[in-house]
């Protein structure tokens, strides 16, 4: 029977009496280590997605919203804007420019967005092939891991899709995409994107062109009535060369990759296009500066409530302890009697205490893990964004010190107290 | 065994008590009679280190215990002095025999429980060995107490007040159980009280 094995005896004698305290710190402790790791893993997700993008350019509307749709594909958007107003950027020669690639939405499969685009896009984000090859005639998709996994697609399968980016939307039935490949887990919004090429998405919003005039702008890029109809000859359209000879067609956005983003010309490029085109440029590190720094007072006041139920709970701690002591004053004078020194009362109380803050340390990890897990359940399913909650963040040792910590500061002064008591005075009291 | 030699206590504020020297050897019993308020508490936690004897000397074995610094003399206790209390305390969170073989442990010995369990069947309390300390009649601790403070085999035994809550037979019953097992792990043992029915029964005795 060592002083350790003694003291998580007396824990667990009375488990009743610490619950309310236990209970306390598992929830201050839960909810750090939660907000740790949605914290940390949004900001994962946020950004490897940026991906090196210095520039999106589209529609005129929301910047943030814009980057979310375009970056993050967690939002509508912002509009289309016509080649012949992007041509500039997307002409080889700009000296400015190492790659822009032109980006088209509009339409879903079980609420995976199909992105008309360019190869260069999978550069950006590092994504390779897994199986079969990448698009190259129209109708062709290449899709991401999740849209795999999940939505249950293999390589060869025809699927029609859903206008806009509501699955229950109507379907194109007459037109229906062929996977022709797969692509490994990136970790990045890529994952859940099926890319096709610019041309395909024009297609399908061609052979109903009046029925969705009305509501073009909301849904995404669709023909012009006065175009040529260039889309019956399956031309491939995969480069940005052949966008140029489209110059009624529409687009959503162009994300853009500078040379350098040193270079000053740079800082004014973006000011330039806002200020004398009919299109929008918005740089994704500053907008989500933004969000992050509008997201941040909520985080703050959240974190501020935790340490504040934590620091309650190690009140409640000191308060229990110093209870339980008092009610043991005559076992404590016995162990004196029995041989030990004060040093080994002393040790024994904030070995109580620390027991106290590691099983509620136990319990509040439990709890925002498993919260966590249930909070990426839904986070799946409304935005296709993975999250999880069965990994273990390095910020978690940091709540494990600061409990401990806590547990010991708790159960200093009853330790003190029980260390300095007069066995003598006690052991007379009739 | 222990040899104490012109001890005196002051509480603050109290009077000067001075305590006539006394000698008790290895298995000799020695009583320590006095009636309420003489000091005859403050004596045996004088002799048990639970208080700094503040003049004199008190001898236990080759060690003067007035000498020892306050880790020492608990150190020294566990090991050396075994003490029965008229109300005995145990820790609630462990069972009868977990209180004896905590004795072992807080005095740096290695955790004997055969041994233990030796002394509970000899005190006829080893059915009760694993039982929580707070299901034992009054009469079941005061056994307990005993073997705790027994299982050290320690120089010496000091027992207050073991008799004065029991009826005749529990009182002789107790006194021969601490005499016999004082003998057979050659203790010195000494028992202070007020219950004169023990006069008869200890002849070597001193008179506070």
């Amino acid at each position: 029977m060592t002083i350790i094995q003694l003291a998580w005896r007396n824990i667990i004698k009375n488990p009743l009496n610490l619950l309310m305290s236990i209970i306390l710190f598992g929830l201050g402790v839960g909810l750090i280590s939660f907000l740790l790791l949605f914290n940390t893993q949004l900001k994962e997700k946020f950004d490897k997605n940026l991906a090196d993008i210095d520039l999106v350019v589209g529609a005129k509307g929301s910047p943030l919203q814009m980057i979310l749709c375009n970056m993050y594909h967690i939002d509508n958007p912002t509009g289309n804007i016509p080649i012949k107003n992007a041509a500039p950027l997307l002409k080889d020669l700009h000296p400015l420019i190492k790659k822009a690639i032109p980006l088209s939405l509009g339409d879903n499969y079980k609420a995976y967005r199909i992105v008309g685009t360019n190869h260069d896009l999978l550069e950006l984000y590092g994504a390779k092939l897994k199986e079969g090859s990448l698009w190259a005639k129209d109708f062709e998709v290449t899709i991401g891991k999740s849209v795999a996994d999940e939505a249950g697609l293999k390589l060869g399968d025809k699927f029609v899709s859903s206008h806009g980016f509501n699955e229950d939307d109507h379907t194109h039935d007459e037109y229906s995409f062929v996977v022709k490949g797969v692509l490994e887990g990136t970790g990045t919004v890529m994952d859940q994107l099926i890319l096709t090429n610019t041309a395909s998405i024009w297609l399908v919003h061609s052979g109903h062109g009046d029925e969705e005039a009305h509501d073009e702008e909301a849904h995404g890029p669709s023909i012009k009535e006065n175009t040529e109809p260039a889309q019956e000859d399956q031309v491939q359209q995969n480069s940005n060369a052949d966008l140029l000879h489209h110059m009624d067609q529409e687009i959503t956005s162009v994300l853009i990759q500078y040379k350098s983003n040193k270079n000053f010309q740079a800082l004014n490029f973006g000011r330039n296009i806002n200020e004398n085109t009919e299109m929008q440029s918005a740089s994704p590190a500053i907008e989500m500066n933004r969000l992050y720094s509008m997201m941040g007072v909520g985080t703050d006041a959240l974190n501020a409530l935790a340490l504040l139920i934590a620091i309650v709970s190690a009140l409640s701690i000191f308060i229990s302890l110093l209870k339980s002591m008092r009610e043991r004053k005559y076992e404590l004078a016995i162990i004196r009697v029995l041989g030990a020194g004060r040093s080994k009362v002393f040790l024994l109380i904030i070995l109580e205490g620390l027991f106290l803050a590691i099983i509620g340390f136990i319990i509040g990890t439990f709890l925002s893990h498993v919260g966590m897990e249930i909070l990426a359940k839904y986070l799946k399913a409304d935005f296709r964004y993975s999250f999880t909650g069965m990994k273990w963040i390095s910020e978690e040792w940091y709540v494990l010190g600061v409990s401990v910590v806590l547990g010991v500061l708790a159960a200093l002064i009853p330790a003190i107290q029980a260390a300095n008591t007069d066995i003598n005075k006690t052991l007379s009291e009739k | 065994m222990i040899r104490t030699n012109n001890i005196k206590y002051k509480y603050p504020g109290g009077k000067d008590m001075v305590f006539p020297d006394i000698q008790c050897s290895s298995s000799e019993m020695l009583l320590v009679l006095g009636t309420s308020g003489v000091g005859k508490t403050t004596l045996l936690h004088l002799l048990g280190g639970l208080l700094s004897s503040q003049h004199g000397n008190i001898q236990i074995g080759e060690i003067d215990m007035t000498k020892l610094s306050g880790a020492e003399a608990d150190h020294f206790r566990g090991k050396n002095i075994g003490i029965v209390f008229q109300q005995n305390h145990f820790v609630d969170a462990l069972s009868v025999i977990e209180n004896v073989t905590l004795a072992q442990t807080l005095a740096g010995n290695k955790v004997d429980k055969k041994a233990a369990q030796n002394i509970l069947d000899r005190l006829n309390i080893g059915d009760k060995a694993d039982h929580a300390i707070k299901n034992l009649s009054q009469g079941e601790k005061q056994r307990v107490a005993i073997a705790r403070a027994l299982i050290n085999q320690p120089k010496v035994i000091l027992a207050d007040e073991p008799t004065s809550a029991l009826d005749d037979s529990n009182c002789n019953e107790v006194l021969d159980l601490l005499q016999e097992q004082a003998k057979a792990v050659g203790s010195a043992l000494v028992v202070v009280t007020h219950d004169t029915r023990l006069k008869d029964k200890i002849n070597h005795q001193v008179i506070l």
